[in-house]
């Protein structure tokens, strides 16, 4: 793919963000291809995996491949037709419409470069219907009203607008600023410089506070030269601006804008906007403020319908070794009975199927490993010595500072046991330090490897050179800061996303990067490994979220649909399901088995930086720029809570082992603790509700805000809950 | 109409004005025209408000408030513009104007490169990046005050914590000795009193108040000590506090000073070593106060005004931060402080009794300081020249110490030999800048010479292998491999060795010991009755060391000559003889055996000097004292 011989990284980009748009529009075709891809942890299965497909998916394959093929021929690209035939195993001669051979396609990795192919071909092929062509997108503006009424038509909607009944008035004010945007690029697309610059003046005032981000960049924006390139604004015309109206608001709209025949506003309206109209009761401003601040517009209600499975997936059945019985003699009499109904609990709780959770198999996940068994037990015994927390029982809070960061800080993670910790810099590189006096070692060269008794109970520990034992070491690969980390749950591995485009897999046995997956071509904000390891997702400035399999090197799903950077990136416990959260101001849920969009969730009023799954997989955290960190309920697509109180971005959130405490840690220095058991209680979701695409919210974060934790200048940007319940928090000190 | 237009706008950003463009235009040799020249100005700022828009994402996901050059340049490199260099440096850039004509630009100086190598001025190299973790707060309440100050509402701590706190407190400050113990014992290794600690570093910095109270005084430092022998305990800062309570003990004048009945000496002693024992374990929590100690502990040697206990203070702590310190600070300071210690200890009328015997005091204690000195620099050189590194002399010197004070025990000398490492290393860093005068090291012969002129044949006795070749190598014992065994004897004296963690002296004060010194001062003048109580003294702790030591002393090298009594005499020939004593060569003096004398086990003999200014007191009986503390109740 990467060999057409193009003009560089932009178009690259472009194409990109066709197959996005592939994915989630066009269902079917590229999806399965999906599916052939989202394969078994085992290389070796990746081939059952295609040949388990049916004959007629196959030859779909092979035909998709040569329709690239010819593409590639016809403009004349013969290198690049002669690469991927090599790659795919096609003779000389494919080319020739010919009978569907099924050459098996050569290996694993090859065969999903052909898929990714595919997917792009038939966008390639399609070309016109979606893709967002510059001169087209912006052609749209042509259309030639006289521009001395845009002041006319917009005042007088205006005075309209504030004479209807106080009800509609809210919901009816919702169409100022698309129509304000849309307005003033006509006028500067069809040059009316002086004429554009006057309308922003007198009407840029009244709009919504949170829009001013996007119209500081609007307001620079004054030559129609000016508007090729522009991301933002090409964003606003590819996508629609999404109003959720009641329809009598609606009516009254239509009617006054029939009335006066003001068709320049009625054809922005019909072209440019999409109104979701609802039945029911007019929402009030502040319940339309709660859920509007993205880049376009709310959510749509059917985004949010598809059904998600929250729930959590069963457990693996691993028996409790019981060795632990000394240790409970150790213990005074009482403490051990106390023990066993809360391990039984658990257990049972473990072993039922929850009505909400997906299949087991739904998505396939990676075999536990004996180690990983090993982990869980460990994982159980430390559950039992969990503190439970309250508001009458918070956590002690343990700060990690890092110090003499002059490089700069920019990420951090901690592995699930609490055991390293690792810091992403700015001078692209990753530090490790153990956290445990237990220090990191390397494992012996192959040559040393050699002398060892492989036979030896203590062989894991024998191939470990004593000599390489520090307390840190230092992972140098990307050529651009890391913005995000992430261990694998196993601690084997830790991966880094960078500036430069890729994110690196690296062995924390050896110290050194295994892969380097690149696809990105731009700036990778954040990756995360799913909690049950293999799949990591990646976002970037490409605005796509890319999933990925660790054993291969091409990503396996696309999320597109993001209007802007993907700034974070979360898995949903059960692994099914991929949050990201964008600096569009949404966050999206993705479907990890088909790569469609299930959620949009809108309100947040500046880009996203940080996300957090409940526990038990219900509920959803967001934090953003703005300060503000908002509730979710994925099962219903509702908002449920807004907790104000950071002045400054939050950048990390984390709910407490159990899902009692939400934790929240700013750029303004501080850690927040939120009372979540609270906030989530009894909810109470009717029709109404899922108009309004959030429950009655309450000011009620005072009441909430269990506690503020000030750090010595020291910016919170990360935060982490032990298995046992004790908050740790790492930033690195400002001085 | 561009003008109008510009002028008439309110001004939302910054402009480049057409001017400017000319300007910019000209100076690479192109003539541009009005119109052109306002669309490329009006293009420019576009493009230059589209990157800094572009280059605030850098810098938000650097988690970072303030845009740097470097945020924008990548913002730049994205939109495939070449990256601005030279502007990447973190001082703030100035903003100049021409005189003529308004034009302003940033000086842009060149940099010679030769003279930025060449410069003498090298920037100090980056710490390294490191992860520190502190327990912020317990059980979502912490100390809200910044640190350092003091706290003052115990009511916001839990009522069990509270309770704990008065009771220990009511314990440790009591009268009953056997509840301090307990209540020390737990101190030192509860696990769960992270919130109480500044709190009880408010109640240790009541050393200040009690200074009239020995007693007081002690059990306070002995709080110290189980504060910081705690492993679940993260001092952090308040190690500076607490050692600047502990430094009070040593150093300052203390009202029970006054009575000469009040053992005080001990109490410094003590707290000097508890000082050190800081130092080995937690020195690396606040970066620069070994440093900071140094210059208090020289501020005091070097003020005359000041008590002579404070004086001893000074040199007992010097002592007690290791050989390094000593030869940094106390040996330069020698000379000057020489006079004034001669002029005390040279008078001998009766009103200056009492100060005579104080100086007596100080002069035993830097005796102990300088020989320890000379016999760890012999060491250090000898084991340079031997090949081994650095590191070997400090754990040889750890290993050496350690044995010397605590001969009945044996505790894994490693740790200690790496703190060995940690301070030496300390005090090379501070080096630079630092307020300490000027040092250059001393060889050790002619250090050697230097203290043989002040104190005399005292001094040699410790060095000696028998005269003759002792000049050329005063550092007789390390020749001999053996005799890192053999130092023990030399040094048993050492007893506010650093190493000497494990057991500080709690200090029963015996009755009589306060009634011997000053009684012993008073005879002074008296060779032969000092030296008969001093053999008393020497025996007793003689007869339980000798023992052990016997066997590994090699008799042979401490000739009857040696193992006479000239301590007492020498070291009034040593003073009297003046500063620079010409006359007389080091290791030459024939030593008179006195016969009773001369059945007093070396190693008993090894105790006298210090005897001078230390009481002769049982070392083993606070050692017993102290492990009784220890032990599980």
């Amino acid at each position: 793919f990467r060999a057409v011989p193009d003009d560089g990284g932009l178009v690259d980009a472009d194409e990109d963000k066709d197959i996005k748009t592939e994915a989630s529009n066009d269902s079917w075709g590229n999806n399965n291809a999906n599916d052939g891809r989202l394969l078994s942890p085992s290389p070796g299965s990746s081939a059952s995996a295609g040949s388990n497909k049916s004959a007629a998916g196959a030859s779909e394959e092979q035909q998709t491949l040569l329709a690239v093929l010819q593409f590639l021929r016809k403009n004349k690209l013969t290198e690049s037709v002669e690469i991927l035939r090599r790659e795919a195993g096609l003779p000389e001669d494919s080319l020739e419409p010919k009978g569907a051979e099924s050459s098996g396609a050569g290996s694993g990795g090859a065969s999903g470069g052909v898929d990714l192919e595919g997917g792009d071909a038939s966008s390639l092929l399609t070309a016109g219907e979606d893709q967002p062509d510059v001169n087209v997108v912006l052609s749209a503006y042509s259309q030639q009203g006289d521009p001395a009424l845009y002041e006319v038509y917009y005042s007088g909607l205006k005075r309209f607008i504030e004479s209807v009944l106080d009800c509609h008035r809210a919901e009816l004010s919702q169409v100022f600023y698309p129509l304000f945007v849309h307005m003033y690029l006509e006028l500067v697309y069809n040059n009316h410089e002086s004429e554009a610059k006057a309308f922003f003046e007198k009407f840029s005032g009244d709009q919504e506070c949170y829009y001013e981000d996007d119209l500081r960049v609007l307001s620079s924006l004054t030559k129609k030269e000016h508007m090729r390139g522009n991301e933002t604004l090409l964003d606003f015309r590819t996508s629609k601006f999404v109003l959720r109206i009641s329809r009598d608001s609606y009516q009254l709209l239509k009617r006054h804008l029939q009335e006066r025949q003001n068709n320049q506003i009625w054809n922005i309206i019909q072209e440019h906007l999409y109104i979701d109209i609802f039945d029911g009761m007019p929402r009030s401003k502040s319940q339309i403020d709660a859920m509007s601040g993205s880049l376009a517009g709310e959510a749509k209600r059917e985004a949010n319908k598809a059904k998600v499975y929250y729930g959590l997936l069963k457990e693996p059945e691993i028996e409790l070794p019981l060795d632990d019985e000394d240790e409970e003699a150790e213990n005074e009499e009482g403490k051990p009975k106390k023990k066993k109904p809360k391990k039984d609990s658990l257990g049972s709780k473990s072993k039922k199927q929850d009505p909400n959770a997906p299949s087991q198999n739904r998505i396939p996940l990676p075999e536990l490993k004996d180690s990983d068994k090993l982990d869980k037990i460990m994982y159980m015994k430390e559950a039992t010595k969990r503190i439970r927390l309250g508001p009458d029982n918070l956590p002690s809070i343990c700060f990690y500072s890092f110090l003499n960061a002059y490089q700069g800080l920019t990420a951090v993670d901690f592995t699930d046991d609490s055991s390293l910790i690792a810091g992403g810099f700015a001078d692209s590189t990753v530090r490790v330090w153990s956290v445990t006096p237990k220090k990191l070692r390397k494992v012996k060269s192959a040559a040393d490897l050699n002398l060892i008794d492989k036979e030896s109970d203590d062989v894991l520990e024998r191939i470990m050179d004593e000599k390489t034992a520090s307390e840190s070491k230092i992972l140098c690969g990307h050529s651009g800061p890391v913005y995000g980390i992430s261990f694998s749950p196993d601690r084997n591995y830790l991966l880094s996303s960078s500036e430069d485009g890729t994110v690196r897999l690296w062995s924390l046995q050896t110290f050194t990067c295994l892969v380097g997956y690149k696809g990105h071509n731009y700036p990778v904000w954040d990756t995360q490994f799913s909690p049950h390891g293999y799949y990591f997702v990646s976002g970037g400035h490409d605005r796509v979220a890319r999933l990925w399999a660790t054993d291969h090197y091409q990503p396996l799903r696309m999320f597109s649909g993001h209007l802007a950077d993907v700034t974070c990136t979360r898995f949903h416990p059960n692994s099914n399901y991929v949050a990201t959260g964008s600096s569009d101001r949404t966050i999206r849920l993705w479907d990890v088995l088909n790569g469609n969009c299930v959620r949009i969730f809108t309100g947040h009023k500046g880009p996203i930086h940080a996300l957090a799954f409940s526990p038990n997989g219900k509920f959803l955290a967001s934090g953003a720029t703005d300060g503000r960190v908002l509730l979710w309920d994925i099962g219903h697509g509702l908002m449920v809570g807004e907790l104000k109180g950071h002045t400054d971005t939050i950048y990390s959130l984390r709910f407490s082992r159990d899902g009692e405490i939400l934790a929240s840690g700013s750029m303004d220095n501080t850690v927040r603790l939120w009372d979540a058991t609270k906030a989530f209680d009894d909810l109470e979701t009717d029709d109404f509700t899922a108009a309004t695409g959030h429950i009655h919210l309450q000011d009620n974060s005072q009441e909430l805000l269990l506690g503020t934790y000030m750090t010595k200048s020291t910016p919170v940007i990360h935060l982490h809950f032990t298995r046992r319940n004790l908050l740790l928090a790492a930033g690195a000190y400002n001085p | 109409p561009h003008t109008e237009m510009a002028d008439r706008e309110e001004r939302r950003f910054a402009e480049i004005s057409r001017e400017s463009v000319k300007f910019m235009a000209e100076s690479t040799g192109v003539e541009l025209g009005d119109d052109v020249a306002g669309l490329l100005a009006e293009d420019v700022c576009y493009r230059l408000r589209e990157a800094t828009q572009s280059s605030s994402q850098f810098m938000r996901h650097a988690k970072r408030r303030k845009l740097t050059v470097e945020d924008f340049n990548r913002a730049l490199h994205w939109s495939n513009v070449e990256a601005i260099c030279g502007y990447g440096a973190q001082d703030t850039l100035p903003f100049r104007s021409a005189k003529e004509g308004e034009l302003f630009f940033i000086e842009d100086r060149d940099i010679n490169l030769v003279e930025l190598a060449l410069a003498t001025n090298i920037p100090k190299g980056c710490a390294e990046t490191m992860v520190r973790v502190n327990v912020s707060y317990m059980d979502g309440k912490g100390n809200l005050e910044p640190q350092g100050t003091v706290p003052s509402a115990v009511q916001s701590l839990s009522d069990d914590l509270l309770k704990y706190y008065q009771q220990i407190t009511r314990a440790i400050l009591g009268e009953d000795p056997h509840l301090m113990k307990v209540a020390l014992l737990d101190l030192q290794s509860n696990a769960k009193i992270a919130a109480l600690l500044p709190y009880f570093v408010y109640v240790i910095s009541g050393v200040k108040s009690v200074s009239h109270d020995l007693e007081q005084l002690n059990r306070l430092l002995h709080m110290v000590k189980s504060l910081v022998q705690n492993p679940y305990l993260y001092l952090g800062s308040y190690i500076r506090s607490l050692v600047s309570s502990v430094m009070y003990c040593i150093l300052e004048p203390l009202a029970a000073s006054i009575n000469p009945l009040n053992d005080h000496w001990t109490l410094r002693d003590y707290a000097a070593l508890l000082l050190s024992h800081i130092f080995w374990t937690h020195g690396d929590l606040v970066s620069g106060l070994y440093h900071q100690i140094l210059v208090s502990l020289q501020k005091v040697l070097s003020d005359p005004v000041r008590p002579l206990c404070s004086h001893y203070g000074a040199v007992v702590g010097l002592h007690a931060l290791g050989w390094k310190a000593v030869e940094r600070v106390l040996f330069p300071h020698l000379p000057a402080y020489w006079a004034n210690l001669q002029a005390v200890l040279d008078d001998y009328s009766v009103s200056n009794a009492q100060v005579k015997a104080d100086g007596h005091k100080v002069y035993g204690a830097i005796l102990v300081a300088v020989e320890r000195l000379l016999k760890m620099k012999a060491l250090s050189l000898s084991q340079q020249s031997d090949g081994g590194s650095s590191g070997q002399t400090g754990f040889a010197g750890g290993s050496i110490c350690y044995r010397v004070s605590s001969p009945g025990l044996s505790p894994p000398p490693e740790p200690l030999s790496e703190a060995t490492l940690g301070i030496a290393s300390h005090l090379q860093a501070g080096g630079a800048g630092c307020p300490l005068e000027e040092w250059t090291p001393v060889p050790l012969p002619a250090m050697y010479c230097e203290l043989y002129s002040f104190f005399g044949d005292s001094l040699a006795v410790r060095f000696s292998t028998g005269p003759g070749d002792a000049r050329k190598e005063p550092p007789g014992p390390t020749s001999n491999p053996d005799t890192t065994r053999k130092m023990p004897q030399l040094t048993a004296n050492l007893n506010i060795s650093p190493r000497h963690d494990g057991s500080p002296r709690t200090d029963p004060t015996p009755p009589s010991l306060a009634a011997t010194g000053s009684g012993r001062s008073l005879t002074r003048s008296c060779s032969s009755s000092s030296s008969v109580q001093r053999s008393r003294s020497s025996s007793r702790s003689g007869q339980r060391s000798a023992g052990l030591s016997r066997d590994v002393f090699p008799k042979a090298r401490f000739t009857s000559s040696q193992t006479g009594p000239p301590a007492f005499s020498f070291l009034i020939g040593g003073r009297q003889m003046g500063l620079r004593c010409q006359g007389r060569r080091p290791f030459q003096t024939n030593f008179a055996p006195t016969p009773p004398l001369s059945a007093v086990p070396p190693r008993a003999y090894a105790h006298k000097l210090p005897v001078i200014g230390r009481v002769g007191k049982p070392v083993r009986r606070w050692a017993c004292s102290h492990y009784s503390l220890h032990l599980p109740l």
